[in-house]
Order: structure tokens, then C-alpha cells, then sequence
């Protein structure tokens, strides 16, 4: 009985901040929904009016949907790959016992505390300016014609921006999981007659699957909803070529001041970001049971 | 073939010396065993042996040729270690598989090595669980499967017992025994308990600070203890050692006595003093006496278990002069 008590106590205990969790996400996707079938425009503040389906009609057959839609996964994907393939190798070389390892740690997870905007700032004005950035130096230097990374290749300059922000997380990550390998599974193998790649792929990648499962599952989250780093470096162009959904959401709603078109980008949004979801935990989530 | 051959064989980590020069020679087909106190180097040694360490100086030779330099890999030795260091992701069977796998060798081969080894460590309804899903003493029978399908010129054992309980440990260790009898391969077998090296040893390496204190076998280091750390410390319990007046009166600076060497009288004997604990272990008795004059250690002997004496009895007790121990001054046999 006592339990069953405590259990009523327990639920009435955490039912206020069920409660505020509960309208804090509510609300707002309410809201989102309700506003999607208006037509609500800013600039014709008091004349909103039930539109039906109208406004997902346009947000879907706009063309640059289909854009927002490739470049949103071509972001993910891309810093997803670099940030896991390049996070793994930089944590088994930081996991080697090396002069300085101390600093050098602090150094390579720096690039996790700057600010995305001003990353961003800092690599469009500072590296990848064809007339001032260090890249065009270098380029100058070797006797090259300078790169314009920004308007010649948006996606891929935003995907290294982007990758350069996340890596450190990524390596931070993996390097605990290879901490915690036990250091006589190696031995074992070495003894086995594996060789270093072998030790690597038969060893160490299997106990790194779930770090990586992790890595992956997280960054997706913040990656779907990349905005700042387009915003101060290409606002989404040329044309659509680095416009992703979060930022095509944006011009809808904040540039076009039309509300309504917005939230139903929001809420495609949403329901997109669910199917990536369930098919990132099909493909990787059985790496997270014991 | 497994003959291993140690010469002048050092190693220090950093400024400290773990190893000093140690000579040591196993010949093909023994069960040898290392013992000593806890951080003597004996896991060091092994792990020198089987070159997951590289020695300081000094040479290893393996069957008549120098391996010193030569990767663990290469050097044709199988190891098992106490936390068994299975892969835990792999099912027993690839686990068991693994270094066939390495090597290359034909499917058949493999799964035909792996049926025997299973059948002869009683696995054979366990290959496709994970090591996560089997008991202390399964795991062990993997690790151990996993080193025989490599047909190595020895086996590496450190303390590979020392995880599983007191009856476990017993079934493993005469499973242990049979394999090698079965095998006649070289093994080298690192461990701290007593009964397991009296038991299972052709050859005994008793070590202490990573100097060879003794080699012989188990019988002859009972016997005939080179030297007073190797009499306390081979037997259990421990020989009795006795300074002073006593043992001068034996003619020694120190005399070591077994407690299974030592007669107990209610009436009559050279030696007396009180009774204090006493163990008993059904079958055997071991009485702790406090006496006067004999240092301030109570002395260990062994009576039948149908003995009884209670606490603060007086007893007398006789020792026997044949198989008394005599130690000089630095502790060396007289
Ligand atoms: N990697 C290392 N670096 C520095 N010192 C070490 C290292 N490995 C072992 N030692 C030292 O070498 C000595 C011998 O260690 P070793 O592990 O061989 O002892 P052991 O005889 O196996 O002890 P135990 O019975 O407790 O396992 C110890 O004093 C230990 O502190
Ligand atoms: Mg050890």
C-alpha cells in the first residue's frame, strides 16, 4: 500500500513541472498549427482569415523548397561525415601519450565555445575573403587565381564553417569512449596477431559504436536547425544554393512578413525532422541497448 | 617446441627498476609457475616474455633464436589474462575465431579447431552468445579456447583464477592441469596462491623485488628453502621462524620450523606456551601458541582435528629436529 501511495505522491510531486513542460511546447506548436491555416500577413495587421491547405500548397510547390529541403540534408550529411570521420581519427591521436597533451586538448576543443556567429564571421571576413582572407593569400602566394568559397561554393564553405564548430564535440566525445577501453582488449588482439588496423576496425570502432551513435544523434538535432552561420555569411544565396529550411522559414515568415506560410514551413519542418529521426534510430539505434 | 631461454633480462620503468638482471631457463613442455608478494613483477615479467613489454636490456630467446625484437604476434605464444580481455562485442565463436582469423587460416580449418576446442572446454552450447552473457568461469574457458586454437609454442597465464570463487577456482585449476597433460605445451602461470603452485607447478620461480629468490621443484622448495623468505613464504601456513635464544641453542641464527612438523602434548615437551586462536578446518587443526622467550609471533601448528584444547590452555610442544630448517645470519639455508 505504501507504495502505492508514495506513487500517487510521486506523480502529484512532478505534476507542475510536467505542467510548465508540457505548455511550453504545447503552446507554441498550438499556435504554429493555428497560425499555418491562416492567411496572415504582418503587413495587413487584423485581416487574418482561415486560408485551409493554401498555405502548405505554396510552401510546398515553392521551388526553392525542394532546395531547402536537398541543401537542409546535404548540411547535415556532410558535417555529419566529416565531424565523425574526422573526430575519431583526431581522438586516437589525442589518445596517445604525446609531449603537451594537456594544451593541445584545451586547443582543439576551443572552437566548441565560439559563438556561432561570430565563427562564422570570422571565417567568411578572415579566411575565406578572396581579397583579405588568409585563403586568398595563400592562393596569391602559390601563384593562383583566388577562390571566392562564399559565392562559388556556399553549401560546401557553410558545411566546412559548420564542421570546424562541431568537431571538437565530436572529438571530445570519442576520445572518452576510447579512454575507456580496456587497454588488455588491445593487448589481446595484439597477441591475436591483429595489426594496427585490424586492432583499429575489429577492436576499438565496435566500442566506439555507441559514442558514434551518440555524436550522431545529437549533432543531427542541432544541424537540422543550422541558421546563424547562413545568415552572416551567405543570407542563403546565390539564388537558394545555401538556403536550408530553417533559413527559407525565416525569409517566409520574417522577410515576406508572411506569418502563415511560415508556420506551415514550420510545421513541414517538424515533420521532416521526425522522419530523419526514425530513420536515423532504424539504422543506428540498436547501438544504443546494452 | 617452447623452450624459453632468459638472459641478464632487465627492465625499468623510467628510473625505476622493476627487473635487475634475471637468468632464467624453461624448458619445453613445463609447467612452470611464478610466484611472490604482490608487486614483485611477476605480471611484468610475463608481459616481458610475451612482448607486450620491451625489455631495458638483455636478451629472450624463443626455441634456440632471439625474440627480443620481435613483435608479440610473431613470437608464437598464447596469453590469458586475468580480466580475461575478451572481445565483448564479438559472439565466443568469433571471439575463439579471432586470431585463426588473423593468421588467415582455410574456413574449415577454423570451424574444425574451434569444434574441438569447444568440445574440450565444454562450450558447445555457448558459441553464439556474447561473453557478456556468460558466467566468471565460462568467460575463462573462452579466453582459454581462444589461445589453444592457435596451436602456440607456449601458454601465458597471469593470475587467471584470481576472478572466479574458491570452488570455481578448484574445477579450473585441475581443467587447467588436464590441458596441459593433454597439450604437453610450455606453460608459464603467474599467481599468488599457494595451492595453486604447489599443486600445479612442474617447476616453481619463487620471486621477490624482481630478483629469482629460488627454482625448483615445488617438493624441493618444501623441503629444502634456499633461504628464510622462501621458507615463509612457500607452505601454507606459513613455516614458523624462530630468532634468538632458541635457535642459537640449534646451533642456527635462525630456525625454521613447519607447523605440520611440530608434536603437541598436554604433559611433556621441550617447548611450552599458552593456547590462543585456533582455526579449525574439520580434518586438521591449526593452533596459534603464545609463549615466553620466542620472540612475540605465536607459532602455527597443526594437530588433528579431533584434538581439542581450549583458549589459555597450556600445552607443550615438540619440534621435529630432522625436518628443523637452519638459516645463518643473512637469512641464507645453513
Ligand atoms: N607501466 C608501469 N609503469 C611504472 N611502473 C610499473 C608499470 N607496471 C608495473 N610497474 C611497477 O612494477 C612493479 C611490478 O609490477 P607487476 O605488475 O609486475 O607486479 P605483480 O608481481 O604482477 O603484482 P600483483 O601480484 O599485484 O599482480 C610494481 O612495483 C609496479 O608498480
Ligand atoms: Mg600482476
Amino acid at each position: 500500500m505504501a507504495t502505492q501511495h508514495s506513487r500517487a505522491a510521486a506523480r502529484l510531486m512532478i505534476s507542475p513541472a510536467v505542467l510548465l513542460l508540457l505548455g511550453w511546447m504545447l503552446i507554441p506548436l498550438c499556435m504554429t498549427l493555428y497560425f499555418s491555416f491562416l492567411r496572415y500577413n504582418l503587413l495587413m495587421p487584423g485581416m487574418e482569415e482561415f486560408a485551409g491547405w493554401t498555405n502548405y500548397r505554396f510552401f510546398l510547390t515553392d521551388p526553392a523548397f525542394m532546395d531547402a529541403l536537398v541543401n537542409t540534408l546535404l548540411l547535415v550529411g556532410g558535417v555529419l561525415v566529416i565531424t565523425t570521420v574526422g573526430g575519431t581519427l583526431l581522438a586516437l591521436l589525442l589518445d596517445q601519450p604525446f609531449w603537451g597533451q594537456g594544451i593541445v586538448r584545451i586547443l582543439v576543443i576551443a572552437p566548441f565555445f565560439v559563438m556561432p556567429t561570430v565563427s562564422a564571421l570570422v571565417w567568411k571576413n578572415m579566411f575565406m575573403n578572396p581579397v583579405n582572407g588568409l585563403f586568398g593569400h595563400l592562393f596569391h602566394w602559390l601563384g593562383l587565381q583566388p577562390y571566392d568559397f562564399l559565392s562559388q561554393a556556399p553549401l560546401m564553405s557553410i558545411i566546412g564553417i559548420v564542421s570546424w564548430q562541431w568537431l571538437p564535440f565530436a572529438t571530445l566525445i570519442l576520445l572518452t569512449a576510447f579512454q575507456s577501453l580496456d587497454q588488455e582488449q588491445l593487448e589481446a588482439a595484439e597477441m591475436d596477431g591483429a595489426p594496427a588496423l585490424s586492432r583499429f576496425w575489429y577492436i576499438m570502432l565496435p566500442h566506439l559504436a555507441r559514442a558514434i551513435t551518440v555524436v550522431i544523434l545529437i549533432q543531427t538535432i542541432f544541424l537540422l536547425s543550422i541558421f546563424a552561420e547562413i545568415l552572416v555569411t551567405t543570407n542563403g544565396g546565390p539564388g537558394t544554393a545555401s538556403t536550408n529550411l530553417t533559413y527559407l522559414i525565416y525569409m517566409q515568415s520574417l522577410l515576406q512578413f508572411d506569418v502563415g506560410g511560415g508556420s506551415a514551413g514550420g510545421v513541414i519542418a517538424i515533420i521532416l525532422a521526425n522522419i530523419v529521426a526514425i530513420f536515423l534510430m532504424r539504422m543506428i539505434g540498436k547501438n544504443l541497448d546494452a | 617446441m617452447g623452450r624459453i631461454t632468459l638472459e641478464k633480462v632487465t627492465k625499468s620503468f623510467g628510473e625505476v627498476n622493476v627487473i635487475p638482471p634475471l637468468d632464467l631457463e624453461i624448458d619445453d613442455g613445463e609447467f612452470v609457475v611464478f610466484v611472490g608478494p604482490s608487486g614483485c613483477g611477476k605480471s611484468t615479467l610475463l608481459r616481458l616474455i610475451a612482448g607486450l613489454e620491451d625489455v631495458t636490456s638483455g636478451d629472450i630467446a624463443i626455441d634456440g633464436t632471439n625474440a627480443t625484437e620481435l613483435a608479440p604476434a610473431q613470437r608464437g605464444l598464447a596469453m590469458v589474462f586475468q580480466s580475461y580481455a575478451l572481445y565483448p562485442h564479438m559472439s565466443v565463436r568469433k571471439n575463439i575465431a579471432f586470431p585463426m582469423k588473423m593468421a588467415k587460416l582455410p574456413e574449415d580449418e577454423q570451424k574444425r579447431r574451434i569444434d574441438a576446442a569447444a568440445k574440450a572446454l565444454n562450450l558447445t552450447d555457448y558459441l553464439d552468445r556474447r561473453p557478456g552473457q556468460l558466467s566468471g568461469g565460462q568467460r575463462q574457458r573462452v579466453a582459454i579456447g581462444r589461445a589453444i586454437v592457435r596451436e602456440p609454442q607456449a601458454f601465458l597465464f597471469d593470475e587467471p583464477l584470481s576472478n572466479l570463487d574458491a570452488a570455481l577456482r578448484v574445477g579450473m585449476r585441475l581443467e587447467i592441469m588436464e590441458l596441459h597433460k593433454r597439450l604437453t605445451t610450455t606453460m608459464i602461470y603467474v599467481t599468488h596462491d599457494q595451492v595453486e603452485a604447489m599443486t600445479m607447478a612442474d617447476k616453481i620461480v619463487v620471486l621477490r623485488a624482481g630478483h629469482i629468490e629460488q627454482v625448483g621443484s615445488p617438493l624441493d622448495l618444501y623441503h629444502a628453502p634456499r633461504n628464510e623468505f622462501v621458507a615463509g613464504f612457500i607452505g601454507s601456513p606459513k613455516m614458523n621462524l624462530i630468532k634468538g635464544e632458541v635457535a642459537r641453542s640449534h646451533g642456527a641464527a635462525t630456525i625454521g620450523v613447519r607447523p605440520e612438523h611440530i608434536g603437541v602434548s598436554t604433559t611433556e615437551g621441550p617447548w611450552q606456551g599458552v593456547v590462543g586462536v585456533a582455526e579449525h578446518l574439520g580434518s586438521d587443526t591449526f593452533i596459534h601458541v603464545h609463549q615466553h622467550g620466542m620472540g612475540d609471533e605465536p607459532l602455527t601448528v597443526r594437530v588433528d582435528g579431533e584434538f581439542t584444547v581450549k583458549h589459555g590452555d597450556r600445552i607443550f610442544l615438540t619440534p621435529d629436529e630432522t625436518k628443523m630448517h637452519r638459516f645463518d645470519t643473512n637469512g641464507l639455508r645453513a
